[in-house]
């Protein structure tokens, strides 16, 4: 009797393989022999993929980003976390420069709002769990955050919460950190992780040979979506995040059947400084 | 006792004016450093979620000390929340920002440049620099400069949450100081039942 769940009747864990096994999981592979951009994400719009900004919230029809699909906000009434729908757009503007950037690279795809900042500093890191958790149950393709969080008690959660997204295909963006204090998720290898640069052209991004900083994209003087229908030009890792995730949705609308290891490894194909910018 | 409660009070006072004077030298060289037309520091306030200013350097710097807003408004609210240096322009073409800020502060920027102030796994506040000349383009060397600065005046404002802390202790707030005090001031037999009866308790706590 095979143990692979996907052969089995039951769904039954694959932890082991037998040996005449190997060709029962044979996968398609159209990898070319040489990735390039244009293969990567050439004529893609970025249709059918599922972005989740999680944030302060996204203003509703900003010119620069158009109706979203969905909004939800994430509050703590007690000890519990609760998740509901909510229009009251974007208490700050961080969350709408964000998604103002992923809709530049991917006009067409869809974008949540999960606003898990904003409400007051007390109990903003359960709430960012909470929020997160929901992200990864809802199955979006890409999550967006250009946030973390320094409480260590919340550390082994959210790791958990990284690797269960990376299995479940869905991959975390996360801003690193340019202090020398330890933030999180984007220290974990589950997730990829946002430096800047200082290349004004938002197509150069570059891979980083020396981690835990995983690539560096554009995130200085970016012109970005404000409130009131505004733009405005800040400079921060939180702006050039939404560029790798902005990228990420237009491969995974190309290539969707890519896992959160793959999408990683075309995306350090196509660095500037792997493939040329090719 | 008397004497070393006093000689401590002397300590606790002395270190909590000089991390002051230490926090208003960090606003004070950031300011010159970038150029700037004010700078300043925020704690956080966690017992009211707000953000106080706590050191002010240039605009400002006569009015804005001991002034609070809540702690998720403003570009210090976003550093704080998202733990994520912030560099903007322009923010005067933000309208509903310009007049808060003009309400809070009575002085609009047209730019900041905001880093959060972490020791450990703790957020104490925000480092503001207002209006760098804008005429130079803002570069990422001036950005991991920014985050410099920001670990100095984390450590001074730490170092001064602490003093504080210790002040309030010997002020009375906290029960052992009060005890301490009515101990002292009790005549001699009723103060030597009470040191029996501490160490007992020191005794029982092993």
């Amino acid at each position: 009797m095979s143990v692979l769940a996907h052969e089995s009747d039951e769904d039954l864990p694959a932890w082991s393989l037998p040996a005449t096994a190997g060709d029962s999981i044979r996968l398609p592979s159209s990898w070319p022999e040489r990735v390039t951009r244009e293969w990567a994400w050439g004529g893609a719009t970025g249709a059918g993929v599922r972005v989740c900004v999680l944030d302060s919230g996204v203003e509703l029809d900003h010119p620069l980003i158009g109706p979203i699909q969905r909004s939800v906000a994430v509050t703590k009434e007690g000890d519990e976390v609760v998740v509901a729908d909510d229009d009251s757009g974007d208490l700050c503007g961080h969350g709408t420069a964000c998604a103002g950037i992923i809709r530049a690279f991917a006009p067409e795809c869809e974008i949540t709002s999960v606003r898990v900042l904003g409400a007051g500093y007390t109990g903003s890191a359960a709430v960012l769990l909470g929020g997160l958790e929901w992200a990864i149950n809802e199955g979006f393709d890409i999550v967006n955050m250009s946030l973390s969080t320094t409480k260590k008690q919340y550390v082994d959660r959210l790791h958990e919460l990284a690797d269960s997204a990376y299995f479940k295909r869905t991959m975390l963006v996360a801003s690193a950190h340019n202090m020398p204090v330890e933030s999180f998720p984007w220290r974990f290898a589950a997730v990829v992780s946002v430096g800047s640069h200082e290349s004004p052209d938002p197509y150069v991004f570059y891979a980083n040979p020396n981690p835990p900083v995983e690539f560096f994209a554009r995130g200085l003087n970016v012109e970005i979506a404000w409130l009131g229908g505004e733009t405005i030009t800040a400079t921060g890792n939180s702006f050039a995040t939404p560029h790798v995730a902005g990228l990420s949705a237009l491969i995974m609308s190309k290539h969707p059947e890519l896992t959160p290891f793959q999408l990683k490894s075309v995306l350090h194909l196509t660095a500037t400084n792997v493939g040329g910018g090719e | 006792m008397t004497d070393l409660r006093a000689a401590v009070a002397a300590g606790v006072m002395g270190a909590d004016h000089a991390y002051r004077e230490l926090l208003q030298a960090t606003v004070e060289v950031a300011r010159a450093i970038f150029k700037a037309k004010a700078s300043s520091v925020f704690l956080l306030d966690e017992e009211t979620d707000e953000l106080v200013f706590e050191a002010v350097a240039g605009e400002g710097a006569e009015t804005l000390v001991g002034q609070r807003f809540p702690s998720s408004t403003g570009v210090a609210g976003w550093v704080l929340v998202t733990r994520q240096p912030l560099v903007v322009d322009d923010l005067t073409k933000d309208t509903r920002f310009s007049r808060e800020a003009a309400e809070s502060t009575g002085y609009v920027p047209r730019g900041i440049m905001a880093v959060p102030l972490l020791a450990e796994d703790k957020v104490l506040g925000v480092l503001e620099v207002l209006d760098r000349p804008q005429d130079s383009a803002f570069t990422l060397a001036e950005m991991d400069l920014l985050g410099l600065f920001g670990n100095q005046a984390a450590i001074a404002l730490e170092l001064l949450q602490r003093a504080r802390r210790a002040r309030a202790a010997l002020d009375g707030e906290s029960e052992l100081a009060r005890f301490a005090a009515r101990l002292e001031d009790a005549p001699d037999e009723t103060r030597a039942a009470g040191l029996e009866l501490l160490r007992s308790l020191e005794r029982l706590l092993g």
